[in-house]
């Protein structure tokens, strides 16, 4: 009897490979050997933007979504993808869109140029900048401190169990874009890399700083709704010069700012109709995407609630987007 | 290794060995004073050419991996195929709807083991929507129905060869060893290599990781078969076939369906973990909830996991238990039939998917519960995380890491030849050795600070309890359901509770570690106590021993095989966690791999972390099997 009834599990599994075979999805499983050769996106209609892991790209991603689904008619997905592995996702077909792209030089050579899955598809009209910084009572407290030659000197106040005997530095996803590594090798900073993991843990460590006056060092963004909430200092690295971040392993200066942009796959951009005009024209300003981020994570309000909001709020900038 | 060693030697050995210990510990604590911080081997990127080379390399394949023959007509067929099943599984379970799976699912575990693990089953997939999960769930379950169906398909037929030849047995043996000591976070780069990231990647690591008890029961169940039974069936003139189908088969069969069980149980823990290289199901919300520190995202995809353990476990130990002539009756096939048609019928009624106004959306209460613990607690848990880190994890770490390479070399030597004999210790050697020339030392050190920590905590905790278990029938009839239901869960699902109290921390992966390894510890323990014959207790009671004489003097040395055992599997289960920690904050190698799938240009040194886990696992295998017919990690749970 058991056997049957292993046997009958088996008949099941292989009848279910006999009637699924015919509609296997093309664009999950058409990756590697024969990848850009099937034509999804045009009659299906449905759009896949990666999803980074910090809520300033959900909300460019959740208006982009509303647009395409209420205004286009398209069908969205919005896999959880982070930054590098979003890259090859265009090669694979997971990715359609990635809306929010910080710089990534390698990966623009390596996708757009060599291999050719990826295109860009212009600014989104939010300006980037990535860097170090401290509660704003530190800098108050401590003259000087806002000086990256100084960092040495203030290292102990930084310390923490998990840096032990250095200054603790710290940090957010591990996808993130990070110098931080080789800033500290090269500046000789005495200060140890601990990962948060998450943009919240960075929120959450800012936030307590602040409110209970504890030291911290951490890296952190800009567009960001939490600069409106809780006052945070730069600090100042030795200021960004053009190539002086070519080689990843010598930098030895701050982040530059970055003018971000909009990468979408190949097939999309050949294939994407109304959906990638969308896309293509969409931009807006730092403040617009604050306002949604904050919604999104203080205001308890859903990404397709907070892109509601701002839509109805600002159709004249929305209806510029929409493809004629 | 200290609390290796320290446990290995029991009280009762005398002065002599213990002098010997201890000379030898005085001769270590010299040579470190007096050789500090030279010859260290400090992490560094740059220097590790084994790195640069695997980045190159997985650089090299994702440019030809469309021109290479061995891409191109062997390995990319692979992933069409494991692809296409994938597909298969996923496009029959939607369309079958949530009528449908709860019907069919229902059937299968009426058949299987009667009406209330029907129940059980119906109850189970409704869960997967009221938990607004379940198209995860769904994912998560064709993953794991194809990861166990290739694995069956391959297990058996080498498990049935491996207990027919004795050859291959011994030539599988160690590679079956191996596998099980290997943290599932050093399956996913090399697949991630050569098949790429997505669906197909992650079921082809899920079915590797699960294999090795589907292969090492059903040898186990062919071997064990009678031969007076196998000699009758050849003296009738039954063929080498129909020996093996009508005789072997049947006869093992139900220690077989143990295999299956075993091999669901293992998919489940891995299937999770391979959301890494971009296989979809409940993995993405536990880590989604992760990267974003919100346990409430976490929680109910971790409740779900754990909910289609019980149910397939519970399904597939029914099938294992079940008297091998007791048939079905006609009113359980009927339920069963009942169940199936209703569920199928339903199928253009209902919507396929789970209507959202059913689900109970809970994310924001448990985020609140969270962060009330977190303030209010916050003193307690602050304190004991400090505490620990810094009384323990960073004056070892900083000992590991600042003590010459080839004095841990030696103690590594001289601790697994104490406890373990040559041949193991020779071994260990080797391994640390490796660690050193992949680049890895100082991370690979860290990383076992964090488990010598762990695993101090897991055996403190475990001999309490064990030894309680075995004094007081009544504690152990208590904490059995309890242990039962601790080792039904995937390991991943204690990451939650740690990082609910801990934030990211290394000693959020050292919390979420002990309490994983602390069941099966338990578990040895109170069975090694329970094993010292009744007379020798006797004996000893009316010489006039008092209960802890009695404990201290009789018991716990005579179960020290036992006990061995259980530090053993407790350090394997310990470092598999603690690897796992990498995504909660435990940093060194765990968070290389981690890194190595988020930054491209870390890709090597992530790949190489992993197999230094490996390493790292074995050697501290070596240094901990001392009884000289050890069992491999898990073979307790199933035999």
């Amino acid at each position: 009897m058991k056997i049957r009834l292993l046997a009958g599990l088996l008949a099941l599994g292989i009848t279910a490979m006999g009637c699924g075979g015919a509609t296997v999805d093309t664009s999950t499983s058409s990756a590697a050997p024969d990848a850009g050769a099937s034509a999804s996106g045009t009659t299906a209609g449905t759009v896949k933007i990666a999803i980074n892991p910090w809520v300033g790209y959900e909300a460019s991603a959740n208006v982009v979504a509303y647009l395409l689904k209420n205004e286009l008619g398209y069908e969205v997905e919005l896999p959880e993808i982070k930054e590098q592995l979003a890259w090859e996702g265009f090669e694979t077909g997971d990715v359609d869109v990635i809306i929010e792209n910080w710089g990534h030089p390698d990966l623009k050579k390596q996708f757009i140029e060599e291999k050719k899955v990826a295109v860009e598809a212009g600014s989104t009209g939010n300006k980037g900048v990535i860097g170090w910084y401290i509660p704003k009572w530190m800098a108050d407290e401590h003259p000087g401190i806002t000086d990256w030659k100084n960092l040495n000197k203030y290292a102990e106040l930084f310390e923490t169990s998990e840096s032990g005997d250095k200054g603790q530095l710290l940090f957010g996803d591990p996808s993130y874009v990070s110098n931080e590594a080789a800033l500290i090798n090269n500046l000789k900073l005495d200060y140890k890399i601990v990962t948060g993991g998450s943009e919240a843990a960075l929120i959450k460590g800012a936030q307590q700083a602040q409110a209970q006056k504890k030291p911290l060092l951490f890296y952190f963004w800009d567009p960001h709704w939490l600069f409106s909430q809780t006052e945070l200092v730069r600090v100042n690295l030795p200021p960004y010069t053009e190539g002086c971040d070519a080689d990843p392993k010598k930098v030895a200066c701050d982040y530059p700012e970055m003018d971000l942009d909009k990468i979408v796959s190949k097939r999309f951009a050949d294939t994407g109709g109304k959906a990638y005009e969308l896309i293509k024209n969409f931009t807006w300003t730092n403040e617009d995407q604050n306002a949604v981020a904050d919604d999104m994570t203080n205001n308890g309000m859903t990404g397709e609630e907070a892109a509601k909001k701002w839509i109805e709020a600002n159709p004249a900038k929305w209806q510029a987007w929409i493809p004629k | 290794m200290s609390s290796a060693t320290a446990v290995g030697t029991p009280s009762s050995l005398g002065l002599p060995r213990w002098a010997a210990t201890a000379g030898a510990a005085v001769v270590f604590a010299a040579a470190y004073l007096v050789f500090r911080d030279t010859a260290t081997l400090p992490h560094s990127r740059e220097a590790a050419a084994p790195f640069l080379a695997v980045t190159e390399l997985r650089e090299w394949i994702d440019d030809n991996r469309n021109d290479n023959p061995l891409f191109l007509y062997f390995l990319n067929y692979i992933r069409l195929f494991v692809g296409g099943l994938f597909d298969a599984f996923h496009t029959v379970l939607y369309a079958l709807g949530w009528p449908g799976i709860t019907g069919v699912m229902g059937a299968l575990g009426w058949l299987a083991g009667g009406r209330w693990i029907a129940a059980l089953a119906v109850g189970g997939v409704s869960a997967f929507g009221l938990l607004g999960l379940w198209e995860s769930s769904v994912d998560t379950l064709a993953l794991v129905a194809v990861a166990v169906l290739l694995s069956l398909a391959v297990g058996i037929p080498l498990g049935v060869w491996a207990g027919l030849s004795g050859r291959v047995r011994r030539a599988l043996t160690p590679v079956l060893d191996v596998m099980q000591i290997m943290p599932t976070f050093a399956y996913l780069a090399p697949l991630a290599l050569f098949f790429h990231i997505g669906a197909p990647a992650g079921a082809i690591a899920t079915m590797i990781y699960a294999i090795p008890p589907a292969i090492r029961i059903t040898a186990l169940a062919v071997s064990g078969v009678s031969p007076t039974a196998v000699e009758a069936s050849a003296s009738l003139g039954a063929t080498g076939r129909q020996t093996l189908f009508k005789v072997y088969l049947p006869l093992a069969r139900s220690t077989m369906a143990l295999a299956v069980n075993q091999t669901i149980m293992m998919a489940l823990s891995m299937v999770v973990i391979a959301n890494l290289i971009s296989a979809p199901g409940l993995g993405g919300d536990i880590i989604r909830g992760l990267s974003r520190a919100q346990v409430g995202i976490m929680l109910p995809a971790g409740v779900a996991v754990v909910i289609m353990a019980v149910m397939l476990d519970r399904m597939t130990m029914a099938l294992a238990r079940r008297d091998a002539h007791a048939t079905t009756s006609r009113l359980d096939l009927a339920g069963a039939g009942l169940l199936a048609v209703a569920g199928l019928a339903l199928i253009p009624v209902l919507p396929r998917v789970w209507p959202e106004n059913l689900a109970v959306n809970v994310v924001a209460q448990v985020n609140d519960a969270v962060r009330w613990a977190e303030t209010n607690w916050y003193p307690v848990t602050t304190f004991i995380k400090d505490a620990t880190t810094r009384v323990l994890l960073n004056p070892l770490e900083s000992l590991l890491t600042s003590a010459p390479w080839w004095l841990v070399a030696l103690a590594v030597l001289a601790a697994a030849w104490r406890v373990s004999g040559l041949r193991p210790a020779l071994t260990a050697l080797a391994c640390l050795l490796a660690i050193a020339l992949l680049g890895l030392w100082e991370h690979s050190m860290m990383t076992m600070s964090t488990v010598a920590v762990a695993v101090l905590a897991t055996l403190a905790i475990g001999l309490l309890l064990g030894v309680a278990a075995a004094r007081s029938p009544r504690f152990s009839a208590v904490q059995r359901p309890v242990l039962d239901a601790a080792q039904t869960m995937p390991a991943f699902v204690y990451l939650l509770p740690a990082l609910a109290l801990f934030g990211t921390t290394r000693f959020t992966a050292i919390f979420a570690s002990v309490i994983f390894a602390v069941p099966p510890v338990v578990r040895l323990v109170e069975d090694g106590i329970r094993a010292v014959p009744a007379t020798v207790v006797e004996a000893a009671a009316s010489a006039g021993s008092t209960p802890r004489q009695l404990l201290w003097k009789v018991q716990l040395p005579m179960a020290r095989r036992a006990i061995l055992l259980a530090a053993n599997q407790g350090i394997v289960m310990t470092l598999a966690m603690v690897v796992i920690g990498g995504l909660v904050g435990a940093g060194a190698l765990g968070y290389d791999v981690v890194l190595g799938f988020s930054q491209r240009t870390d890709f090597g040194m992530g790949f190489v972390a992993g197999i230094a886990t490996v390493l790292l696992g074995v050697m501290l295998d070596r240094i901990t099997q001392g009884a000289d017919r050890r069992s491999s990690p898990r073979k307790r749970k199933f035999t």
